[in-house]
């Protein structure tokens, strides 16, 4: 305030999300959220000021924090896109419920993505991986390396998982797409629409015809005891499957395009391929593909000198977390050699990913089979040329087009 | 010298394997997915991972407590 009462608007806060440039990297609007961090303001595309987080302590603290809701049934709870508006009509399950009832939901899966089923998982992922590079070897040289192999990897094995047959696999693979990209909020619930009408009549059918997946054991455990019904688990195999797929997809691709553009890295890597699982969590960390991760606050509290208080938005900037110098020494170099520990890629707190460590696992196959297989493998087309998903939705590539 | 005593809370597990990929000499994971101090690890072996698999566990069902 002057003298004279007249105040000075301060500048607006940036726009969050915005869309990457580099595949790789935080926009460059979003230096000046991190020059005001660790907690600052940002604006949504609909104007709505939120909590931007991107300290890595604090997101952590946050993480962990009880006050911080999922509940995307709460009417404060941000809309970070267009395509999220009606997100309030749908009750997710395990991701958009809190605990206790997430607990509950989600100790009905936690034995299917233990570390021990996951290596008993391995010999098959491996088996998918060897056949999808088989047919790309002999239809090059020249591919898609998305509908190719990043995209095909994932998607086998969680229908594998799930149980759920992989002959409809454009079906819905378009659909979850459509449901995380699409320009409104009536395509996306029409694409969600479709995708658990899928389930649910594939819910119906494996009631009368049993199979052998989660999908299945859903059914003649928790639908048959009562404590899931039908709806229930239909959403509960459409979180599976979309979330099984897209993201690790997402990472196959970029993990691929970043490691073409750090040859020194890559050269690393095939020179003690020991390194692979460090490299997976640097890539996980360096790349951030779920960036911006969305909560709401149900109570007041005070954090990194701020007030938040209820209603609040607050969103967890994860690329820019996971860059944190305070956390990481070099933050914005890709280094296979670092210990890329304690990266918020996959979360913090209860809603940590499920899935995590199978998707470290295809990673590490995927990325290990294909550059051993394909040495000489390079992109098809200049870096900035690749199309790149907006970035209100999960981080990647819609197509990266590679030859040998 | 001080020794230490690990546990892991199994009502706050949420089976994220954190402590087993981070420790493997201290921690497993039981065949339903939940977190375990191997047996006779109890005092973490002299292993100093351990503390770095409480600090990496995404909901605190880690404890190190000095004896």
């Amino acid at each position: 305030m002057t003298d004279s009462g007249i105040r000075t608007l301060p500048p607006a806060a940036p726009v969050f999300p915005q869309d990457r440039t580099c595949p790789y990297r935080p926009p460059a609007d979003y230096d000046r959220l991190i020059a005001d961090g660790p907690l600052t303001r940002a604006t949504l595309y609909d104007g709505r000021q939120v909590w931007l987080v991107t300290g890595h302590a604090e997101a952590r603290a946050l993480l962990v924090d009880p006050r911080l809701s999922t509940d995307r049934q709460n009417p404060a709870f941000p809309v970070i896109a267009p395509s999220s508006e009606r997100q309030g009509e749908i009750r997710l399950p395990v991701l958009g419920v809190d605990d206790p009832e997430h607990g509950r939901q989600r100790r009905m899966l936690i034995p299917h993505f233990g570390l021990k089923r996951v290596t008993a998982m391995r010999p098959r992922i491996q088996q998918v991986v060897d056949g999808l590079l088989d047919t790309m070897l002999a239809e090059g040289p020249g591919a898609d390396l998305v509908r190719a192999f990043a995209l095909p990897v994932p998607s086998m094995v969680i229908c594998d998982l799930l149980g759920i047959p992989y002959a409809d696999h454009a079906f819905f693979e378009d659909s979850s797409r459509a449901m995380l990209i699409a320009g409104t909020s009536d395509e996306s619930m029409a694409a969600f629409d479709e995708l658990r009408d899928y389930l649910e009549d594939l819910v119906d059918r494996r009631r009368a015809e049993p199979g052998e997946g989660l999908l299945d054991e859903l059914v003649a455990d928790r639908l048959a005891a009562g404590e899931l019904d039908r709806n229930e688990v239909a959403l509960t195999a459409l979180l599976l499957l979309v979330a099984g797929h897209e993201t690790t997809s997402n990472m196959i691709s970029l993990g691929t395009y970043s490691l073409l553009e750090h040859p020194d890295q890559l050269a690393a890597l095939r020179a003690d391929p020991a390194l692979m699982p460090g490299a997976v969590e640097e890539l996980l960390r360096f790349l951030s593909i779920a960036d911006g991760l969305i909560r709401v606050a149900t109570e007041d509290f005070e954090i990194g000198g701020r007030t938040v208080r209820a209603g609040d938005g607050v969103m967890i900037g994860t690329s820019l977390v996971n860059r944190d110098a305070a956390a990481y020494a070099d933050p914005d170099a890709l280094d296979v050699h670092r210990s890329a520990r304690h990266h918020v890629a996959f979360g913090f707190g209860v809603h940590q990913c499920l899935g995590q460590n199978l998707a470290r696992a295809e990673m590490e196959i995927a990325l290990t089979t294909l550059f051993q297989r394909i040495p000489t493998l390079s992109p098809a087309v200049a870096p900035d040329e690749v199309p790149l998903k907006p970035g209100h939705s999960l981080q990647g590539l819609f197509a990266f087009p590679v030859t040998w | 010298m001080s020794t230490i005593r690990i546990s892991i809370d199994s009502d706050l597990c949420v089976g994220s394997g954190q402590c087993a990929l981070t420790a493997p000499g201290v921690f497993t994971q039981d065949d339903d997915g939940y977190g375990a101090v191997l047996p006779g690890r109890e005092d973490g072996g002299g292993d100093p991972l351990a503390r770095e698999a409480a600090r990496a566990c995404p909901v605190g069902a880690v404890t190190v407590e000095e004896d």
